[in-house]
């Protein structure tokens, strides 16, 4: 059942994605882009549970490599994008 | 309310505040907020995932400081020219960060399956089964595939296509033996030879990444890189079925799909599919086809083009990744406000698959600080080109190629274009003689209006600025 509603959520998220960028200007198409990339390192969640106490050797250092390759996508991207909108911020004053 | 109530409804605020994160940087008064939002909800789903039962905490807390101290470096270090690499970059990471989270689930549920032999098949469902290979799939295609364009866009692996021969057939056994390996894996998960299998899924996944990258030349890699975004979100999203967590499912379902969307965005501003950007081989293939055309180059110097630069009334620059591959930006920017001073119109064309990621140009000339009223797009600048005295072309090729007009045997033929080529001058600036980075002949450059400007595009401008500065 609760697999059933995961799949639920899915679809419904992935209307929601559709109606939520559908008319975006051209000039925020890099900054939409790299910002949605950050919130894609949102797999870091899945990372941390990862590397559970219960969990063996193997699958816990997998789990610590995954926590960093997704912590460098969520800082990164989310620093990046902040970066990035900050310039097109001055041009509007 | 216990922990894991707390737990949940966090992550459904978190979801909320990436849906509201997303909806807000699609405007551009309030992109930055949005930003901020989507950074407050991931830091939220973060912190109440450390308080879970039974974290090694020391592997958490020191990946977490790790990641973010290379992640803090690199978003800081990065020149805006050097930014569709470092998306790439990202987004490969986060691909494979997700598809480790698919295998460390499934060598966990194997452990507990040796320990406990009774049991052993409930242990791991087909579903979740699937849910895993999926996870390793389209991690593993979105982690080779972002480190190639990572080498292609930085030169590191030249950005031409490279195709052999039976290409796409190949692509395609690699495409069906991880197809087969799949189900065998989620059929039968508990079978000696299962991990065998998935290990196979794994390799031709990252396989099937590099090989469908490589086909695919400079001028389509907008479409690409947004594409790999949106798996990067799949990827999430699988690995989020994997777990059993809706955080993960929602976020990564969001950025999947509005990933396809931009990603078909490009395609329309390109008039091609999906199937067959990916496909064709694009840059190749191409230099036997189309027209070649007969007029012949007539290049000038930068001095020549002052002269004409000053008395004109009005110009249009029309950047390309040319633009950004000289550092240019700025150099631009200073003629365009120079000009400006000389009582000339100035305005800057921007096409949507300019450069190598959407909206590569306007970040470019944003960093340069070029006021937000002279950007223009392609279908405002088109009815009035003709009145324009001199249109500056700067390292763009394919996007002002009037053969996507014209000539219908032309691998762009149909592609909407900026109509350089009906301006009554039309400069442009590029570095040498040889085709473009597609690969394809520019009936522009010896259209009879046209003038060549050879050398680097930041060399050329400013030598330009320096003769109005005399003057």
């Amino acid at each position: 059942m609760e697999l059933i509603l995961l799949l639920f959520v899915f679809v419904l998220a992935a209307f929601l994605g559709f109606e939520l960028i559908a008319k975006v200007p051209s000039q925020l198409h890099t900054p939409l882009m790299s910002g949605s990339n950050a919130i894609s390192g949102i797999t870091v969640v899945g990372a941390i549970l990862a590397a559970n106490t219960s969990s063996s050797g193997l699958s816990a250092w997998l789990g610590f490599a995954a926590i960093v390759l997704a912590t460098i996508n969520v800082v990164g991207g989310y620093m990046v994008t902040d970066r990035m909108l900050a310039m097109f911020k001055k041009k509007v004053k | 309310m216990d922990a894991l109530t707390i737990v949940n409804l966090s992550y459904i605020v978190a979801a909320i505040l990436f849906i509201f994160g997303i909806k807000m940087l699609g405007k551009a008064d309030t992109a930055k907020r949005g930003n901020l939002v989507s950074a407050v909800g991931m830091l939220l789903a973060v912190i109440v995932t450390l308080l879970s039962k039974g974290l090694s905490y020391p592997l958490v807390i020191g990946g977490l400081a790790m990641g973010g101290a290379v992640g803090f470096v690199a978003a800081k270090r990065v020149q805006m020219t050097g930014m569709p690499e470092l998306v790439a970059l990202f987004n490969g990471f986060g691909g494979l960060a997700s598809l480790l989270v698919g295998l460390a689930e499934y060598y966990r549920a194997k452990m507990s399956n040796n320990l406990l032999e009774s049991v052993l098949i409930d242990e791991l469902s087909s579903f979740t089964a699937t849910v895993i290979v999926l996870a390793i799939l389209i991690g593993g295609i979105t982690f080779t595939g972002s480190i190639y364009a990572w080498g292609k866009l930085s030169g590191k692996l030249g950005g031409r296509a490279l195709t052999f021969t039976g290409q796409k057939a190949f692509n395609a056994l690699l495409a069906l033996g991880i197809i087969a390996a799949g189900i065998l894996f989620s059929s039968s998960p508990a079978n000696e030879l299962a991990h065998a299998v998935l290990i196979t899924v794994l390799i031709l996944s990252l396989l099937l990444g590099i090989f469908a990258v490589m086909p695919i030349g400079g001028g389509d890699m907008p479409v690409v890189i947004s594409l790999l975004n949106s798996c990067s979100g799949l990827a999430a999203c699988a690995a989020g079925f994997v777990i059993n967590n809706n955080v993960l499912v929602v976020a990564g379902c969001l950025v999947g799909a509005s990933g396809l969307i931009l990603t078909v965005i490009m395609c329309k501003a390109m008039n091609r599919t999906l199937i067959n950007v990916l496909v064709s081989g694009f840059g190749a293939t191409t230099q036997a086809n189309g027209a070649k055309s007969t007029g012949e180059l007539k290049p000038i110097s930068p001095e020549d083009a002052y002269y004409i630069l000053e008395a004109a009334k009005s110009v249009i620059i029309i950047p390309g990744y040319g633009m950004a591959v000289a550092q240019a930006q700025h150099a631009v920017k200073e003629l365009g406000t120079l000009l400006e001073e000389n009582d000339c119109e100035v305005r800057f064309a921007i096409h949507p698959v300019a450069g190598r990621m959407p909206g590569h140009m306007n970040v470019l000339l944003a960093e340069a600080d070029v006021p937000y009223e002279q950007l223009a797009e392609m279908d405002d600048v088109n009815p009035m080109i003709e009145m324009v005295d001199v249109a500056i072309v700067i390292g763009a090729n394919d996007v002002v190629n009037p053969a996507a007009g014209n000539d219908e045997t032309s691998p762009i033929y149909g592609m909407p274009i900026i109509e350089a080529h009906k301006a009554k001058t039309t400069f442009c600036l590029k570095r040498g003689k040889g085709a473009g980075f597609s690969g394809l002949e520019n009936q522009l450059f010896t259209a009879p209006k046209t003038r060549m400007i050879y050398g680097d595009a930041k060399a050329t401008v400013t030598s330009m600025i320096a003769q109005f500065k005399e003057s």
